[in-house]
């Protein structure tokens, strides 16, 4: 067997540089925030927006990645999508628990409740609900776990614009869609730069965990030859 | 779909629902825990006096009723396969799998719907609404949103039939996914029972979404159900 | 009955961690009984999946004469299974049962085929509405055979059948292999049983660690104490 060195990705440049790009990425943002100007009715705690926004936003964005791994490892066989499958639906509980969080915390400023059974809201919550049932299943799930995890990543995903539009039937208060337009100067700058902050992390942290299976998943491979090379001399 | 795909639904669907006809087990058993529920949420949430209360309580406790023990007919329509094997012997013969997948979504929504008619009675009785003023619609609600939730069950329960879990798993992955289904029904469900009100507009907005969401899932179900068997 | 020829190349099966088939490479013929030996865990069950076509290989190849087989409803029709529980309905009779199976191959002049395949394994007599469920083990043996040879296939796949017989039970299936193997039908039975395996067997196989650690064809047959030798020899730790 050919000697052959394994290289994480944690080693690789490229991905220290990204890692140190994030880094900067959030210094900038972060003093962008600052900087920005305060919402006239709700003061500092308008800010939570920079945060909670970019939240929701990687949370749909979890979503979709994980829906889409699981189409390429139920039809096509693609053990890479279930390994990016899994890495999705993951950091969509972590950043998901960052929207639950951050909501409410705003909302109790501006609404004066922590909760309101409305559209976006309901949405988040049961999409959070969801990929947690997928870390779920792909623990417990027995035999069939990946697969029984793809299908229900599928009908998550499928599922979201679905709770969107059932509860919007309602009358809703949460900010509309629009109000990133509204924004003023000082605040849009702020505002997408979090965004673009927010996104280099969790391609850092999905690159990352995802590193982490492709390693685990080697490993075992190595475990096979190694067993069979031990078979061989016998 | 040909006439011969839907030969081969139909065959499954009489097969599941002949052997149910024997046992009645799933009537018996689904249909005695769901009167169970709905009386635990009669008792839980009593409020005597506020006659207004009724149909939106009587419709959501129908719907919760529905959801929670309806596990119990995908399990039965499922998992009764494993006891002998016979899922082996079903997917050896030349039916396609999205047959098997249709059969048994006929089979376990008819057997929800013959316990529902029986809650409905029920939650008439028990919170005071009349419930089958507009008999065709509530029909249809009933069908549409059983429907919507077995679509989602019948993919989840065949994924768990090696599963330990299954019981535990069964419910918890399969609640938020038919969340609007749970929420268009019992909202049409609530304006239908409503005595006082004419306005079935909201009746027919839900309806209709309903419909979409059973196509979506449907669809979805008939493309997942054979890699999701049969994989590995 | 046709004379196609199962050959499996170079078949591996991995189920996460575990390497169940590395590297198999059969063939198996018609009016051949092959029997599939070896330690538990050894991949034997693995095999007959991958031959029944309900598990896709890792790696490999399966073909049935000339053509791969696939998956789809002709392949399958082709394959009958009798597996260590009968794969039929407690609730339904025997007849219902059959019936059920034979719409699902679509076969023609059911109720005929069924009657004639009930005399065959001596299940005839059995009160016609009574449930499987109330049939003793070697009832519902006979019950699967039935159902597996209903439709005529060409191969047929046996995965430890004998295991809960009882000694008449078990010569019974020795009976009706002989039989099937007489009708040029393949047949390939996966065994702990190695008399039954010596009594009806033509090709021998013994998988050890998901390895083919013999293959052996022997037209006469296999003599008991043969197969005990071989057996021995192929799993022993060298």
């Amino acid at each position: 067997m050919p000697a052959q060195t394994f290289q994480t990705s944690h080693s690789s440049p490229r991905f220290l540089a990204a890692c140190v790009i994030t880094f900067l990425l959030f210094l900038i943002a972060c003093n962008a925030i600052a900087e920005a100007p305060r919402e006239i009715t709700m003061g500092l705690v308008q800010k939570i927006f920079y945060f909670h926004v970019p939240c929701a936003w990687l949370l749909m964005l979890s979503t979709l990645v994980c829906a889409g791994g699981s189409v390429a490892y139920l039809f096509g066989g693609s053990e890479r999508g279930d390994r990016v499958a899994l890495s999705a639906a993951e950091l969509g509980v972590l950043f998901g628990m960052c929207v639950l969080v951050s909501g409410p915390l705003w909302a109790k400023a501006a609404w004066g409740v922590y909760w309101q059974w409305e559209a976006r809201l309901t949405s988040s919550l049961l999409l959070w609900l969801m990929l947690l049932a997928y870390v779920l299943a792909r623990r417990y799930g027995g035999p069939s776990a990946r697969r029984l995890a793809a299908a229900l990543a599928l009908f998550a995903a499928i599922d979201i614009p679905l709770v969107y539009f059932s509860v919007r039937f309602f009358r809703s208060i949460h900010p509309s869609n629009t109000v990133v337009s509204t924004l003023g100067p000082g605040m849009r700058g702020a505002f997408w730069l979090s965004l673009l902050a927010f996104t280099a992390l969790w391609a850092v942290l999905l690159t990352a965990r995802l590193a982490v299976e492709s390693a685990q998943a080697r490993l075992v491979d190595l475990e096979i030859e190694l067993d069979q090379a031990e078979e061989k001399r016998t | 779909m040909t006439a011969s795909w839907w030969r081969y639904t139909f065959l499954i669907a009489f097969k599941d629902l002949r052997i149910e006809g024997r046992s009645r087990e799933v009537l018996y058993t689904m249909g005695f825990s769901a009167a169970l529920v709905v009386l635990v949420f009669s008792f839980a949430l009593a409020n005597a006096t506020d006659a207004a209360q009724g149909p939106v309580t009587a419709a959501g406790v129908l719907w919760a009723a529905t959801l929670f023990t309806g596990t119990v007919a995908l399990a039965r329509v499922l998992d009764r396969e494993r006891e002998n094997e016979s899922i082996r012997s079903l997917l050896l013969s030349p039916a396609p799998r999205s047959a098997i997948y249709a059969g048994k979504l006929i089979a376990t929504s008819l057997l929800m719907i013959a316990v529902e008619v029986l809650l409905t009675v029920l939650v008439g009785v028990l919170f005071s609404t009349g419930v089958f003023t507009h008999l065709g619609w509530l029909a249809l609600v009933l069908v549409l949103g059983t429907l919507g939730f077995s679509a989602t069950g019948v993919v989840f329960s065949a994924a768990l039939l090696r599963s330990r879990s299954r019981e535990a798993l069964l419910g918890a992955l399969l609640f938020p996914i038919v969340i609007p289904v749970l929420l268009a029904a019992s909202r049409a469900t609530a304006c239908l029972f409503d005595p006082l009100s004419p306005d079935l507009e909201p009746v027919s907005f839900w309806t209709r979404f309903l419909f979409a969401t059973d196509v979506i899932y449907i669809l979805l179900g008939l493309w997942v159900f054979e890699p999701v068997v049969i994989g590995e | 009955m046709s004379l196609r020829h199962l050959r499996v190349a170079n078949l591996s099966k991995t189920y996460g961690r575990q390497r169940a088939l590395v590297d198999v490479s059969l063939a198996f013929a018609p009016g051949e009984v092959t029997a599939v030996v070896g330690p538990n865990g050894a991949g034997k069950t693995t095999l007959l999946a991958l031959l029944s076509t309900l598990v896709r290989p890792t790696s490999g190849a399966i073909s049935l004469g000339n053509d791969p087989l696939s998956g789809g409803p002709a392949a399958r029709a082709t394959i009958g299974y009798v597996g260590h529980e009968p794969g039929v309905y407690p609730e339904l009779s025997a007849w219902q049962n059959l019936r059920l199976f034979a719409s699902l191959y679509a076969l023609t002049g059911a109720e005929d085929r069924i009657e004639a395949m009930l005399k065959r394994v001596d299940l005839a007599d059995v009160r016609s509405d009574l449930p499987a469920r109330a049939y003793s083990r070697g009832m519902l043996q006979r019950l699967a055979l039935a159902r597996a040879l209903l439709h005529g296939p060409e191969i047929l796949l046996f995965d430890e059948p004998s295991s809960a017989l009882d000694p008449m039970g078990a010569r019974w299936l020795v009976d009706e292999l002989l039989r099937e193997r007489q009708a040029g039908r393949l047949v390939v039975l996966v065994t702990h049983d190695l008399d039954a395996a010596a009594q009806v067997a033509s090709h021998l196989v013994v998988i050890r660690r998901g390895r083919v650690a013999l293959d052996r064809t022997q037209p006469e047959g296999f003599a008991g104490a043969e197969v005990r030798a071989l057996y021995q020899e192929a799993v022993r730790d060298s």
